[in-house]
């Protein structure tokens, strides 16, 4: 009898359930993946050589078109990160916005995974419930910035401006609400014979492999491995807040999607903390050589002015050292790996992207499963692949 | 686990391996031999004291026209103790190529791919070493500093 041919087919970069530009070229024994190789690069746009040529202010813009789901928590990565190398502290009000702003989006990412995730896999209902809770909370970061997706709100030693009046009260409104909508989510599926039979033991990651591919955030945490930078390596103030880090049993499909959901609750329940116990002052750190002067001044103050133009054009000198700074972004740990020749540019600026790691875990999991799988389990990865590629 | 102790205990091993240990913002550098890492790496991980089991991070850095060229910088992670620390080793500019240590953590796959594919830096014993992001008829590695940043 003649040995059965394998197939290879590709999916992608065209795709709707690839959530980007990603290729994956399967090789197929009749509906089952022998091998999967994933190319990527589709999205590549040498941002951290771009990075090289710009001052250190510069670079936020940048860091904003990573994982273009989540703009709030590449921008603190990346301003926490020339903080450390300055020797900058930020002060309280600071921090804490930064924390309320940087949950918000977590909230937001994981709603827009919930919905294209489960659409995919043929759920198409929670879609528009979901993206309906994330436009609250993205009309949330349009007071507070301008932006719904670029924020670059964050500075280097503190916040572009303070809270507009009124944000708290329509913050509270929304999170008020908002764990009555993560109830109706649940309806949908956690229950759902037909969700259950499409994800649980569906591409499982044990806990010693998945840390041995550098696998970070939900997927990490859903193998069993309670590994969260806000609790372990904590930042920005997070050691203040009441929280719990949810893990899985299994690591399949299923248990990342009840991690990320009860992640949205907690980031919930932080946001409300954060709100309670907001301190007053300032939200930029008291550094001229760093740190913008205050609008106002600048149209009357020749002195203002001239600073203002200085850091503008100019940036600042950073001291000759180099340092990493990785923080929990929704997707895992996104960190940012400076290195300073003592000017106002980077030398190195290289970014940590959790979506690359995670994904290049892609091939282990879906060996011997259907291309059906293949989908769920590029799903429940969670990546963005223009923090795969940058 | 401070750098006294680390960098102690990989000498107590490697006593000529540690070219260089220094400390900045908090922060661990050990600079290597290039010859040694794949052993040190083995041993950081391997070693239930240190117990560095995670790879955060592995990248190539141009310093050109400084000599040696290149560095490949390494960021570990010891889940247990809640430490992190750097190993950097620099390469010759002709030719540079260093041990992978894909079989400490699987992780160095693609980021030692993404290495040779930006820098030209070539890993010993990787088992699938081309390119990643770029198309694999690309000319020239983007992130070195001869590489113009427009066309």
């Amino acid at each position: 009898m003649a040995k059965p041919e394998t197939m290879i087919i590709n999916m992608g970069p065209q795709h709707p359930s690839t959530h980007g530009v990603l290729r994956v070229v399967l090789e197929l024994d009749g509906e089952v993946v022998i091998k999967a190789t994933p190319d990527i690069g589709f999205l590549h746009r040498g941002l951290e050589k771009l990075a090289e040529s710009k001052t250190y202010h510069q670079c936020i813009t940048l860091t904003d078109r990573l994982d273009y789901v989540a703009g709030m928590s590449n921008n603190l990565a990346y301003v926490l990160t020339v903080e450390k190398l300055l020797g900058l502290g930020v002060p309280p009000r600071a921090q804490a916005i930064r924390v309320l702003l940087c949950e918000l989006q977590r909230i937001a990412s994981h709603l827009f995974w919930l919905g294209t995730h489960a659409h995919d896999i043929g759920a198409m209902t929670p879609l528009f419930y979901a993206l309906r809770e994330r436009d609250e909370i993205l009309f949330l970061f349009e007071r507070v910035c301008g932006s719904r997706l670029t924020p670059a709100y964050f500075r280097v030693g503190g916040l572009a401006q303070d809270l507009p009046d009124g944000f708290a009260e329509k913050c509270r409104e929304f999170i008020g609400t908002f764990p009555s909508h993560v109830d109706e989510y649940e309806t949908l599926l956690t229950k759902n014979k037909i969700w259950m039979r499409r994800t649980q033991g569906v591409g499982a990651i044990l806990a010693d492999e998945a840390i041995s591919w550098g696998l970070s955030g939900p997927i990490l945490r859903a193998s069993n491995v309670k590994w969260d930078l806000r609790k372990v390596m904590p930042y920005s103030g997070y050691e203040a807040y009441d929280f719990i880090i949810p893990t899985g049993k299994n690591g399949d499909v299923y248990d990342r999607y009840l991690v990320r959901l009860m992640e949205m609750r907690q980031s919930s329940e932080i946001v409300r903390q954060v709100l309670d116990k907001m301190p007053g002052g300032e939200v930029l750190a008291d550094d001229p050589r760093v740190v913008y002067p205050p609008k106002a001044k600048v149209g009357e103050s020749i002195e203002a002015l001239i600073h203002h133009f200085h850091i503008a054009s100019e940036g600042f000198a950073a001291p000759k050292g180099e340092v990493y700074t990785g923080i929990e972004s929704p997707k895992g740990e996104l960190g940012f790996y400076l290195i300073s020749d003592g000017s106002n540019k980077p030398w190195r600026f290289r970014v940590r992207p959790p979506s690359f790691m995670n994904l290049s875990a892609l091939s282990t999991m879906v060996q011997g499963r259907l291309i059906a799988d293949v989908v769920a389990i590029i799903g429940s990865i969670d990546i963005v692949l223009a923090e795969v590629d940058r | 686990m401070d750098q006294e102790g680390v960098a102690s205990r990989i000498k107590e091993k490697f006593s000529e391996s540690i070219l260089d240990a220094s400390t900045f913002r908090g922060e661990i550098t050990l600079r290597l031999r290039a010859d040694d890492i794949l052993a040190v790496c083995r041993f950081l991980h391997d070693d239930p004291e240190l117990g560095f089991n995670y790879l955060t991070d592995l990248c190539g850095v141009d310093h050109n026209p400084r000599e040696p060229r290149f560095e490949v910088v390494y960021h570990l992670c010891a889940m247990k103790t809640r430490s992190r620390l750097r190993l950097k080793v620099s390469l010759a500019g002709q030719a540079p190529h260093v041990s992978s240590v894909v079989s400490v953590w699987k992780g160095a796959d693609w980021l030692e791919r993404e290495a040779f594919d930006m820098l030209g830096i070539a890993f010993d014993g990787h088992p699938d070493l081309r390119r990643i992001l770029l198309t694999p008829d690309w000319q020239g590695h983007p992130l070195r500093k001869d590489y113009p940043l427009k066309g």
